[in-house]
């Protein structure tokens, strides 16, 4: 209605319209909010791939617990507890994965181009996509917790400081999704994402202090498993979990994820601008 | 005379160096149906993309609706629909929650968006599977929810990026249905299609494209007029007659004569009318020919397109023009579909085309 009595074809050209419009925040705010139930929805109505973005964590808890953690030996710390932290971590990684395949899908379809030409917030697509996957995350984070809690991880600081422990790993998490958003907004397509996705990850994961005491590598891999940013947020949520010295790798995975969070998040948003290109 | 609702002038896109579009000078008025009429890679698409503002020109200005597409993006945005040409819908969503989600994006209040989703699936059949998952419907059904979607919020001009690719006759029927009667309530469409007899049954005004240029453009009557005449149609009944036959057809008619290989047909412009007709019958039998069919016709907008480019629309640009080169290759969709100087079938003369107007342009508005 008010669309189209606006739109008298003689309707005069905004006067002293700026040039690039900005939308007001609560319209942006119920935008995102819109865009985030729609993904919501998909991810209910499809539980099957829920159910399995959980599986290739709880494979790894269960590989590493009782396959290969027996040989690994953790000073002053049984290795299931630090183990675990790192699948905490990994299970939201790879939940956000799902970020570069959703996002390359929806492009391919034609329903992103189909949002670009509503008068929504432009930022909407994007935002909407990643608190959609973190919702997801957190999803694959408390079942991990459940599993890990199974097969005998335990949280031996206070609850307060065990939550914050998980929150890192959200916050660092959401803030890796960008760099998966990125991923798919340049391959725009579901299989190109999923395998360019799976590098960072592995790279990131395994040359890390993960899996196993970083002394049996050989130096340079050392030093890059040393001042990685998984390894800092890992490190910081054992000393959550734990006890130990929290300060100086609070700040690392801080910096760490605001530095991942602007770089790229100003490279969706400049490449979702130019999509059509 | 009224502002125009689309308009543009001397719009040109590259796409790294190479012109996708050069020089676009279009207008079309308030409730009126501009049709851009074109083959793949025309640069049809573009055109649509530029006036929904995800392309930017690089040259000339566009307006939509009066808001102009570089430096109106937003406002203009809200006074349009557009159906993309793959169904942009979702397929986990019912088709009620695709059409109230547009409609929550186009800022309608929640009851708001409700009552116009209601609206909408009643309008297009769609009640019954209104709860269903889109994954369940026929393709017919998402492309009805597809265009569908573009007016939940009512907007004054519609795009429509070939909407009926893809569906059985009886639908596109239908959704032809639906485009006249939104143009009736005062809509203004622009519309993309690769069927001439799409161009003629519901657009006002068509401009033909090729090679991102706009080569004709005019009602359809007028398209046909700069053809010049009528189209001289022979069907051989011995294909190895074929090339005989178009070269008697060359001599006796009034441009080059086009083959159709597939339907042993062959097809040249005129303006002698009858008695070109029959001095063409004497040519062929004295040829010893055996005909099935020999008639005249009024052209179709396929000749346009003959015409303008020397080409069939589905060629490659720099295809020959004569000898086969119309021959249909055996993807080529539109052979025998509708508008084709083939999609007449063996009624020859004028079977498919019984007014000089055309079937569409006056029967649809």
């Amino acid at each position: 209605m008010a669309a189209a009595d606006a739109a008298r074809p003689g309707a005069a050209p905004g006067a002293g319209q700026p040039h690039t419009q900005r939308m007001n925040p609560a319209t942006a705010a119920r935008d995102i909010a819109g865009i985030t139930g729609r993904n919501l929805r998909r991810l209910v109505r499809t539980p099957q791939l829920l159910v399995f973005t959980a599986v290739q964590p709880a494979m790894m808890l269960l590989l590493f617990r009782y396959a290969l953690g027996g040989a690994i030996r953790i000073p002053g710390m049984k290795y299931v507890d630090f183990v675990v932290p790192a699948i905490f971590l990994e299970a939201v990684l790879v939940g956000f994965m799902a970020t570069s395949i959703g996002l390359a899908q929806d492009i391919g379809g034609g329903i992103v181009d189909r949002f670009r030409s509503l008068p929504m917030a432009r930022s909407a697509v994007l935002a909407g996509r990643t608190l959609a996957d973190l919702c997801r995350s957190i999803f694959s984070l408390a079942l991990m917790v459940g599993l890990g809690v199974l097969v005998g991880f335990r949280f031996h600081a206070n609850w307060l400081s065990a939550l914050a422990g998980l929150g890192i790993a959200l916050v660092f998490g959401y803030a890796f999704c960008w760099i998966y958003a990125t991923l798919g907004l340049l391959t725009r397509d579901p299989e190109t994402a999923q395998v360019a996705g799976i590098l960072p990850f592995f790279i990131l994961v395994f040359a890390s202090t993960a899996f196993v005491p970083v002394q049996t590598m050989p130096g340079w891999l050392q030093w890059f498993a040393r001042n990685q940013p998984v390894s800092h947020t890992i490190d910081l949520m054992r000393a959550l979990f734990h006890g130990g010295p929290v300060v100086h790798s609070l700040w690392l995975t801080l910096l760490w994820s605001l530095g991942i969070f602007l770089a790229f998040f100003l490279a969706s948003i400049r490449l979702y601008r130019h999509l059509s290109a | 005379m009224p502002a125009p609702m689309i308009e543009t002038r001397g719009v040109t896109k590259c796409f790294k160096g190479k012109r996708a579009l050069t020089d676009i000078d279009l207008s079309i008025g308030q409730g009126r149906v501009l049709a851009l009429l074109g083959p793949n890679g025309a640069g049809k698409t573009t055109l649509v993309k530029v006036l929904t503002t995800l392309l930017r020109p690089d040259e000339g200005s566009a307006t939509v609706a009066g808001c102009d597409v570089a430096t109106e993006a937003v406002r203009l945005r809200s006074h349009i629909g557009l159906a993309g040409q793959y169904a942009a819908v979702d397929e986990l969503l019912t088709g009620r929650e695709n059409l109230e989600l547009v409609g929550l994006l186009y800022h309608l209040g929640r009851a708001e968006r409700r009552r116009r989703a209601q609206e909408v699936l009643e309008r297009f059949a769609l009640t019954d599977a209104a709860d269903h998952q889109v994954r369940t419907y026929s393709g017919g059904m998402r492309r009805r929810l597809d265009v569908g979607a573009c007016l939940v919020a009512r907007p004054p001009v519609l795009f429509l990026d070939e909407p009926t690719t893809g569906l059985d006759p009886r639908t596109r029927n239908h959704l032809w249905q639906f485009v006249r009667d939104l143009v009736a309530e005062g809509t203004t469409v622009l519309l993309t299609t690769q069927h001439m007899e799409e161009a003629e049954a519901l657009a006002h005004h068509i401009a033909v494209l090729n090679e991102g240029r706009v080569i004709a453009q005019g009602t359809a009557d007028e398209l046909k007029s700069q053809v010049g005449g009528d189209v001289l149609e022979a069907r051989v009944v011995d294909r190895g007659d074929l090339e005989r036959a178009r070269a008697i057809l060359d001599e006796v008619g009034a441009g080059p004569a086009q083959v159709a290989a597939e339907e042993r047909r062959v097809s040249v412009p005129t303006g002698g009318g009858t008695k070109a007709l029959i001095a063409a019958g004497q040519h062929l039998s004295q040829g010893r020919i055996d005909l099935q069919d020999l008639g005249l016709r009024r052209p179709s907008l396929d000749d346009v397109f003959l015409t303008f480019t020397g080409g069939a629309p589905d060629e490659p640009p720099d295809a020959a023009p004569s000898s086969d080169g119309e021959t249909p290759g055996p993807d080529r969709p539109p052979s025998g579909g509708p508008g084709g100087p083939g999609g007449r079938g063996p009624g020859g003369p004028g079977a498919g085309n019984p007014g000089p107007g055309g079937p569409g342009a006056e029967g649809g508005s």
